[in-house]
């Protein structure tokens, strides 16, 4: 944990500080050289399996096949040249990495999810990815627009075999309430480098979920803040790496505005050799934010041997006029007194295991409130399962 | 029929100086149809004793045997233990957040029988043992133990102690922390597990108050690890009005 009180700086400058776990961004390439993996925030990335994305990979003709539903009164398009301009930083976006630029000025076409003001849509859009081919570099911008007081939910489907840096800007009007899922349920060969920034209006509802299960490397950085007061984020995360993936996710709550709250709760699973996980939880509450609240939690179980899970709570606190403000992280492995309870009643060790993991993701996933992901949701979770957690020797559940 | 038999058992801890001996040689018979009272001060190995029958992995048994209508207990897992018919009833149960009641009673009764229960009849019996112990409907959609006031855990454990309909129970201290109205409602879940007549059952408790309701065939007075002394219900009166003052010392 880091907590840093009124400096010299933000006392000259109140509105120009910026957390030091965050560095100042740029929208020019230039400002940003190649990551060399000792950069705070690149020290836990084996950049050397992201295929140059987070340098200079050639941003290929994407292969990437993406398709959509369309509920009434949406607009969903493929769009370029001038419109496509005009929709970089619609989330404010002043990148601090280097692909992050490089993917607002340098890729030709965006994807636009348009949902006016006022807009209520029962039906949650659906834009599926479905990437072909590992081997091509490439990268996509998408921008999710909601009107003043709109109401939508939008999930990004991920699937397939691709090698994608990807922004994902958010713009959530004022009083708007609006669900964004992002689900990497990639092939075993995928990477994703992707940066997701939201700007939350006022009295605004933004929830964001992280779904990490598939791919070699998946990196997704989800970055919040706000446009006004009384907003809220509530940034979910429900991860499971296998033998040999590295899943990480990085979240950044700026609370710049009075009277905003965020919430934030990641649950992680790991099991088999190499898989490796990493969570890194900053918020900053700024000056200016009197009045706020936030809690951000991290939880990891570990289901074998051979596996590592990285967490790292930040909290960065500049006024002391706050509601609340904490965190917490916890990693472990299975509890034997759960196991007991459950085998003590006849359910046998491997089911007894499956229940507890069900039960360690159920409260997320009804969290993440989208109907329409909730049984998928559950078949990822076993699904995983049913690959290691059944035959594992276990030498700490049953000693 | 049925008959749990424990003979000589030895039973030790890990401790940081090494592994300590809690039950020193303790021989006991439960037949079905006969309700057993153990009693005994803190500390003197009675629950030791529920989670050793139960297998917890915490404790090893270093001596003795303890069978099950001449079936090796001590050879069998956790959950074959509960399957061959034994049941625990804990003093202090294990939340397991996100797993509901139902999802777990469900799994629990499946594993039990070999087979899932038909659904019609079991909800209804799953609705109206919780009616019986005073246990709302909803209770069922709650995560098992979580947020569970103390007599809510106690009542869930008598629940499960119904519906699995075990051969031997054993409860471990579930009168301890309930007030008098819920001490009567698990008392009386626990005498409709005894109606059938076949059923064996081992009650840990350090108080003689839930006596009052459930009537033992046999009092066991448990201290430093082995049984002090035995005999008919009158034993708890006497514990009543005398303590365990004279055991503990005799102990020493």
């Amino acid at each position: 944990m880091t907590v840093t009180a009124d400096n010299v700086t933000s006392a000259l400058e109140a509105e120009k500080v910026s957390s030091h776990l965050h560095p100042e961004g740029s929208l020019d390439v230039n400002d940003h050289p190649a990551p060399n993996g000792r950069e705070e925030i690149w020290r836990f990335t084996p950049l050397k399996r992201l295929r140059g994305l987070a340098a200079d990979a050639e941003f290929q003709a994407s292969t990437t096949e993406t398709s959509w539903n369309t509920p009434e009164g949406v607009r969903i398009a493929n769009v370029s040249g001038e419109e496509a301009r005009g929709l970089r930083g619609i989330s404010g976006l002043v990148p601090n990495t280097r692909f992050g630029a490089r993917v607002l000025s340098e890729v030709p076409s965006t994807l636009l999810v348009d949902v006016p003001s006022d807009l209520e849509i029962a039906e949650p859009v659906i834009v599926d990815l479905v990437g072909k081919d590992a081997g091509v570099t490439e990268a996509g911008h998408i921008p999710l627009r909601f009107g003043a007081h709109s109401s939508a939910v939008v999930v990004l489907r991920h699937t397939g075999s691709a090698s994608m840096a990807q922004v994902v800007e958010v713009a959530v009007g004022d009083g708007a309430r609006v669900t964004v899922v992002s689900l990497q349920d990639w092939a075993d060969d995928a990477v994703h480098l992707t940066h997701h920034e939201a700007v939350v209006g006022r009295d605004a509802e933004y929830k964001h979920a992280a779904i990490s299960v598939g791919g070699d490397v998946v990196r997704m950085d989800s970055n919040v803040h706000y446009d006004g007061p009384g907003g809220s984020a509530n940034m979910l995360g429900l991860y499971f790496a296998d033998e040999g993936q590295h899943i990480e996710h990085h979240l950044y709550v700026d609370h710049d505005a009075p009277h905003t709250n965020s919430n934030a709760n990641y649950r992680g699973a790991l099991q088999g050799e190499g898989a490796h996980t990493v969570w890194i939880g900053n918020v900053l509450i700024r000056k200016v934010a009197a009045g706020i609240n936030t809690y951000e939690e991290n939880r990891n179980l570990v289901l074998t041997d051979g596996c590592q899970a990285d967490s790292v709570p930040n909290l960065e606190i500049e006024t002391g006029e706050i509601e609340g403000a904490g965190h917490a992280s916890a990693t472990g492995r299975f509890d034997d007194n759960q196991l007991f309870y459950l085998r003590s009643r006849g359910i046998e060790e491997n089911e007894a295991r499956r229940l507890v993991v069900h039960g360690f993701f159920n409260d997320l996933i009804r969290q993440i409130g989208v109907e329409a992901l909730d049984e998928k949701l559950r078949d990822i979770v076993a699904d995983e399962l049913e690959k290691n957690v059944l035959d594992i020797p276990f030498e700490a559940a049953t000693n | 029929m049925s008959t749990l038999e424990i003979k000589d058992l030895h039973v030790s801890v890990k401790t940081e100086d090494g592994p300590k001996e809690i039950l020193k040689g303790v021989t006991l018979t439960i037949k079905d149809g006969e309700i057993h009272a153990i009693m005994g001060p803190n500390g003197s190995g009675k629950s030791t004793l529920a989670y050793s029958i139960a297998g917890h992995p915490k404790y090893d048994v270093t001596g003795g045997t303890v069978t099950l209508d001449g079936e090796d207990v001590l050879a069998m897992s956790v959950d074959e233990r509960a399957r061959a018919g034994l049941f625990l009833a804990m003093q202090y149960p294990v939340e397991v957040p996100g797993v509901s009641v139902s999802n777990f009673l469900r799994t629990a009764k499946t594993a039990i029988d070999g087979e899932a229960p038909k659904l019609r009849t079991w909800v209804k019996d799953v609705n109206g043992t919780l009616e019986k112990l005073d246990l709302d409907a909803s209770f069922s959609t709650r995560s098992v133990n979580e947020g569970f006031s103390g007599g809510e855990k106690k009542r869930h454990e008598i629940a499960q102690l119904e519906l699995l309909d075990p051969k031997v129970a054993v409860l471990d201290e579930t009168d301890s922390g309930l007030d008098i109205d819920a001490l009567k409602v698990v008392s009386e879940g626990v005498n409709r597990f005894t109606e059938g007549a076949d059923k064996g059952l081992l009650l840990i408790t350090h108080y003689t108050r839930i006596l009052r309701y459930i009537k033992p065939d046999f009092v066991h007075v448990f201290v430093n690890g082995r049984i002090a002394d035995q005999g008919g219900p009158e034993l708890a009166d006497q514990l009543e009005s005398e303590g365990y003052d004279k055991y503990v010392k005799a102990a020493v």
